[in-house]
Parts: structure tokens; C-alpha cells; sequence
């Protein structure tokens, strides 16, 4: 198994009535109303320290992502905070997961190449290279990108980013959505033909079908728990069966909520209240804005208004015991996060590369330390292992870190600490 | 997935597949009537053979081509068109397959910018210009609500003057109905609005401003007074740039006047398209 902190960079302090008062977190929320630049500064801070921290607890990996206008999670440029994340744990043996840059939203894509070969560059060939779609709020909403353009143009600068980091030649680039007449990255990432690339998704059979015809691993990035995402990855590895591929947990990823206290009952006096926050606050986003017209092709459009999938509960009406109960987020003893973790997620959805997000909405930074603390000592390693006995090889993992023994090459840290 | 998500044909309605684009873009064409050619080109709703279109027929020869992409069965064409130029030369090659040197023009919302482009690329194509509510211009002070953005509930109240009225009725299916027909009908009014809306996201302002000087038809704008969607201070943007465009303004109706006012703007296109 590989484990990565995952952190969502969320405005922790939002009034009480938000989701009354305002329209959505995403795309409207008024800066001026509701935040503070300096307060800001110090969550960034809080933020780096809270993955530094995971890494130092041992966490194989540390995952930012990029969102653009919200309160949700606030990394407009992942890569920003990934290149000081590559540079504090230099000389450890962590994983800089971008999950990530968003192709279409860079113009030209080539940008996204480019700071990645940067970050390997940084790390030491430590690189993960999420190539996310982008969400159609970010995309299409606030970076005003044609929701029937939107896949289309991310297709290409996936493609474009490949050529980018491997052709040995000086290439043109002349596309539907970029022209580039001379191709010569520089730099070039370390990590050889190029960095293991993971896709994040949210379930789309498209999606699916992108990431197994790449050989790449598919991570759904869920706030639903494995419960409800047994079906949309059980449909994933019918398609890697189909197509060919071997079932290697590694393959797949997953992103579960998680918060660990010393037992049960302290959980719940430790973290309800931050759940609750991230649910009722984090996500109050117009349905309508998740899919715009035109961002599903006509044959998902059919499918999707044919089988109306039985509306996801409304996490306003839950609380914090139902989505624990539920398995929207793990919480408990050590031993009670171990095994739901490793029965519900690790082993139903058959995931080699689990993100975890221990940070949830409103919860302050000390706490959010502890949670990571804990974990990383009573959780982290008794999963580690789970996969050893069937001896697949993670593909999707810097080659240098998939046994963690192995010591760091001589010179790749110099001047890291 | 077989649902079938066309618009029922109309009594009295021809239909030709028209084929542009060297063979990739098919575009239903609906026509009736008798009397001089009209072309009707539509909102960001899709094409409805309706009693708007059917009382316009009994004067003129109607053709109501469906916008690329909302062709039954032909619906992925619109992907072969990268921009409003690609469109606009769609639409001259259809008109030339179609034999119509010279027509009127009638356009609503969306389809309303479609003929003044099209009118703007090819002035002599046109013979009088009609554009109901168009989409077009942009003004800072007068911002345009996304319509793509918005619940179904709120889409209605925004098209509308009366979203319970007949009307709106006829555009939507009821929200709580789950049956083959309803699906059908949200599945076309989402195609329809992501396939016009390709061509003007985020903001409907695509250059017309810098061709619409070009425009050689007589023009007339029709604007329901309570227009929620594109605000009646638009017809501006089209007067002053259009000489001797006038602007008929219609009363009890919003952004769709020939729905809710069908006769009386059906009499108001009459008297300006037989001069």
C-alpha cells in the first residue's frame, strides 16, 4: 500500500450561517464579506506545516490540488505549494503527488510539463503528475473555458504533455486548441520515460476508459465513502478486465475522510463539529453547476437523464454520526479507522494508492496535527502491508521510493534541508 | 439507450436533412407555408414547431434549419465546428442548398446573433431582418445571467414573464415527471443549450460589434417588456448601429415574446417582413 496525506486548503473559519446566507462556496463566495488575507497567509502556512508533518510521520505521499474562487480548498496553483513541499522533504522518502495542475486551465498546457519537470527536478524524481480534468466550476465557471470544449482540449494537452516530456527531438504542435512550433522542454523530469500519472475522476465511464487505455492509475475522488463508490469502481475494474489489463490494486486510488482519537466516543467530541462544517459548508455548491451543458457528451447526457441514479442524500440533512455511519468519513479508535479501512475501502475497492484527508473543513490546525499524528502511528502501519503477499509492483509510484528501505542516491538532497 | 429525443413533427411540416460541412455537419431543415422564403433561426432551447411558427407560415414559406448538433440522430456534428465563423459559413452553405438567395430573417435569442452574423457576412443574403430578444452585446451594468447555469426552477422564471403559463408549460416537462417524454424533453433542452452555448460561453459578446455595421436589411427588434434574461437595454446596442432599425417593445411577455404573445407579435413580424 501507499498512503498519502491529502490536503484541501479550506477557509476554517466561515460563519456559522454560510450556506443561509450565500449562494455557494464555489465560483460566488465574497471575499471581501468573508475572508482575510493575512488570516489566509497563516492557512497556507498551516497547511504546508500540516503535510510537512505528515511526511515526517511517515505518510508515503503528500497531495495538493488546484481550485480556483472558493472557500472549499484553495490552492489556485498546486505546484506553488508542491514545489515547497518537494523541497522541505527533501531527504525523505515521500512522494510529491500533484493531483493536480489542471490541464485546461493552462494556456498552453505545456506550463503544467514544465513545473513538473520542475518538481522532479526539485524532489529528486519523487514526483506523482496528477493530470486532472478539472472540475466544471474551476473550468468552465471561473476560467470561462466552453464546457463542449472542455474534455476535448483536456485530451490534447494530456497528450501534448506526454510528447512533451519524452520526445527526444524538437517537435511541432499543431492542434485543434494549441499551436507550438517549436517543442523543446526545459527542463525534462528525472524520472524515466516520464512521471507515473494519475488521473482523479468522480466516476465518469469516459474517464474510466482514458485512464485504462493510458495504463495510468484511476483515483476517484470521492467525499462519499467506499460504500457508495463500490459500484462506479467495480464498473472501473470491469473495464481494466476488458481492455486487458492486469487487476493490479495499484491501478486504483482512493480519497477517504478520516479522523482517529484515542476512541470512539472522543472522536466524536474531537472532530463532529468539523465534519459537519465541511459537509453542510464545504460543499454547498447549485447542483447545476456540476454539470453545465455541453460537459457530458450526448450519449453520458442520455445515460445520466435516463437512470436518474437515485439522488445522492443531501449532506445538509445529515450529521456528523450518519456520515460516519454511512462511511463518508472513517473515525474512531485506531483500531475501529484500521479495519473499516481495510475492509470497506482498501480491500472492496481493491486500492493500491490511498489518499487520505485528515485536515476537514474547519478544523484547526493543532487538531488537524494530532489526527495526523495519530494516524501515522497506530493506522498507517498496519495497512502498509496489505497488498505484500500478492507481490504486485506499484508502476504508479517514483520507481526510487516503491520499497522504502532502499536509501536516498547519494547527491539528489543536497542542500535540502 | 434508446430513448427517442426528437420533437414530434408538426401537421402540415416537411423536413430535409441538409448536409454542409463537406459531408460532417447534417441540419434538419422544418418547413411549411406558402408565400415568400423566411428562415427562422432558434433560441438556445431548440427548434419547436409551434403555433408562433405555424400562424408566420401562413403567410411566408417558412424554414426552421435546426441549429448544428440538435438534428436527431446527428447530434455529435456540432463537434466539427470550432467557433462562430465555422457556423456562420454552415449556414450560407445551407441557405445556397436550399436555393434561398435572398430571404427574411427571423432569429430569436441566441438564433437572433445567428442571423445578424449571418446578415453581417453576407448582406445581400437578406432581405429584411427581424431578431426577437437577440444575444449579441455585452454591458458591464447589464449583465447577462448565465441561463446555462441555472435549475431548471429558475430557468423558467427567467425565460418567462409567466413561468406557470402555457408557454412555459409547452418548453418544460413538469419536474416531478420521470416518463419517456419528460426525459426526452430534458435531454434536448440541455443538448440545445450546450450546443449553442459553444459558441458563446462565457459571455455572448463574440464580435458583432465589429461586423454588424455591415448589415444592409431593413431591421426590426421585438422585445417583451419584462425580458429577465436579456434586459431590454439591448436593443440599443442593435439600434445604434443598424440605421433605421426601430424597435417594437411587447407587453405581458419576457424573454420569449412570440411564445407568450404569439398573435401579436406574429402580426407585428407580418406587417414589417410584406413591406
Amino acid at each position: 500500500m501507499k498512503i498519502s496525506a491529502f490536503h484541501l486548503m479550506p477557509y476554517r473559519e466561515l460563519p456559522a450561517d454560510f450556506e443561509q446566507r450565500y449562494e455557494s462556496v464555489w465560483v460566488t463566495p465574497p471575499w471581501w464579506e468573508l475572508a482575510d488575507a493575512r488570516r489566509v497567509g497563516q492557512y497556507y502556512n498551516w497547511t504546508l506545516d500540516e503535510l510537512t508533518y505528515a511526511a515526517k510521520c511517515g505518510f508515503d505521499g503528500v497531495c495538493t490540488n488546484e481550485h480556483h474562487q472558493n472557500a472549499y480548498g484553495f490552492m489556485p496553483s498546486p505546484n506553488l505549494m508542491g514545489s515547497v513541499l518537494a523541497r522541505a522533504t527533501n531527504g525523505m522518502d515521500v512522494a510529491i503527488v500533484q493531483m493536480g495542475a489542471t490541464l485546461p486551465t493552462s494556456n498552453p498546457p505545456l506550463r503544467v510539463a514544465e513545473e513538473y519537470a520542475m518538481l522532479d527536478c526539485i524532489s529528486g524524481g519523487r514526483l506523482v503528475a496528477g493530470l486532472p480534468l478539472g472540475s466544471p466550476m474551476d473550468v468552465n465557471l471561473c476560467y470561462g473555458i466552453t464546457p463542449m470544449e472542455h474534455r476535448e482540449r483536456y485530451r490534447e494537452a494530456v497528450a501534448l504533455t506526454l510528447k512533451a516530456w519524452q520526445a527526444r527531438e524538437i517537435f511541432s504542435w499543431n492542434g485543434r486548441y494549441f499551436q507550438l512550433a517549436t517543442v523543446n522542454l526545459w527542463p525534462r523530469p528525472i524520472q524515466q520515460p516520464h512521471p507515473p500519472v494519475w488521473i482523479p475522476g468522480s466516476g465518469s465511464i469516459s474517464t474510466f476508459d482514458f485512464a485504462v487505455e493510458h495504463d495510468v492509475c484511476y483515483c476517484f475522488l470521492s467525499y462519499s465513502g467506499a460504500r457508495s463508490a463500490k459500484t462506479m469502481m467495480d464498473g472501473y475494474w470491469r473495464v481494466v478486465a476488458e481492455k486487458g489489463r492486469d487487476a493490479n490494486p495499484y491501478r486504483a486510488g482512493f480519497l477517504q475522510l478520516v479522523v482517529v482519537a484515542e476512541n470512539d466516543a472522543r472522536a466524536e467530541e474531537k472532530y463532529a463539529r468539523h465534519v459537519e462544517y465541511f459537509y453542510h459548508k464545504c460543499l454547498h455548491v447549485p447542483a447545476m453547476w456540476f454539470s453545465p451543458p455541453g460537459n457530458q457528451d450526448y450519449r453520458s447526457l442520455v445515460a445520466t437523464m435516463s437512470n436518474p441514479v437515485r439522488r445522492a442524500e443531501n449532506p445538509k440533512n445529515l450529521r456528523y454520526r450518519d456520515f460516519v455511519e454511512k462511511g463518508f468519513v472513517i473515525a474512531g479508535s485506531p483500531a475501529t479507522v484500521r479495519d473499516r479501512l481495510k475492509e470497506e475501502v482498501i480491500k472492496s475497492l481493491r486500492v493500491g494508492n490511498l489518499m487520505v484527508l485528515l485536515q476537514i473543513g474547519s478544523m484547526p490546525h493543532e487538531l488537524a496535527l494530532e489526527n495526523i499524528e495519530l494516524f501515522g502511528r497506530e493506522v498507517l502501519p498496519g495497512l502498509r502491508g496489505i497488498w505484500d503477499d500478492e507481490g504486485w509492483v506499484n508502476h504508479w509510484w517514483p520507481e526510487r521510493l516503491r520499497q522504502r528501505a532502499v536509501p536516498m542516491p547519494a547527491g539528489v538532497a543536497a542542500g535540502g534541508t | 439507450m434508446s430513448v427517442r429525443v426528437e420533437a414530434p413533427a408538426a401537421a402540415g411540416t416537411e423536413e430535409r436533412i441538409i448536409t454542409v460541412w463537406q459531408g460532417r455537419v447534417r441540419m434538419r431543415v422544418v418547413s411549411k407555408g406558402r408565400g415568400p422564403a423566411l428562415v427562422f433561426f432558434h433560441g438556445p432551447w431548440g427548434l419547436t414547431w409551434d403555433p408562433f411558427l405555424d400562424q408566420l407560415a401562413e403567410s411566408f414559406t417558412v424554414y426552421a434549419p435546426d441549429h448544428p448538433g440538435t438534428t436527431p440522430e446527428a447530434h455529435d456534428d456540432v463537434y466539427h465546428l470550432d467557433g462562430l465563423w465555422d457556423l456562420v459559413l454552415c449556414y450560407d452553405e445551407l441557405l445556397e442548398t436550399l436555393g434561398i438567395r435572398n430571404a427574411a430573417f427571423v432569429g430569436h435569442s441566441f438564433g437572433g446573433m445567428v442571423a445578424c452574423e449571418v446578415a453581417a457576412s453576407y448582406p445581400d443574403r437578406v432581405r429584411r431582418l427581424a431578431m426577437i430578444a437577440p444575444l449579441g452585446f455585452w454591458r458591464d451594468p447589464d449583465r447577462i445571467v448565465n441561463w446555462m447555469m441555472l435549475e431548471p426552477g429558475a430557468l423558467r422564471a427567467h425565460i418567462f414573464r409567466d413561468p406557470d403559463g402555457d408557454a412555459a408549460r409547452r418548453m418544460f416537462p413538469r419536474s416531478d415527471a420521470q416518463d419517456a417524454a419528460a426525459t426526452a424533453a430534458r435531454v434536448r433542452l440541455m443538448w440545445a443549450m450546450g450546443t449553442t452555448g459553444k459558441f458563446i460561453w462565457p459571455i455572448p459578446d463574440k464580435g458583432l460589434k465589429k461586423r454588424i455595421h455591415r448589415v444592409k436589411a431593413p431591421t426590426l427588434l421585438v422585445w417583451g417588456r419584462e425580458d429577465r434574461l436579456v434586459p431590454a437595454v439591448y436593443a440599443d446596442e442593435f439600434t445604434r448601429r443598424i440605421p433605421g432599425a426601430r424597435v417594437q417593445m411587447i407587453d405581458g411577455a419576457g424573454h420569449a415574446p412570440h411564445l407568450e404573445q404569439t398573435t401579436p407579435v406574429v402580426g407585428v413580424l407580418r406587417d414589417f417582413l410584406a413591406q
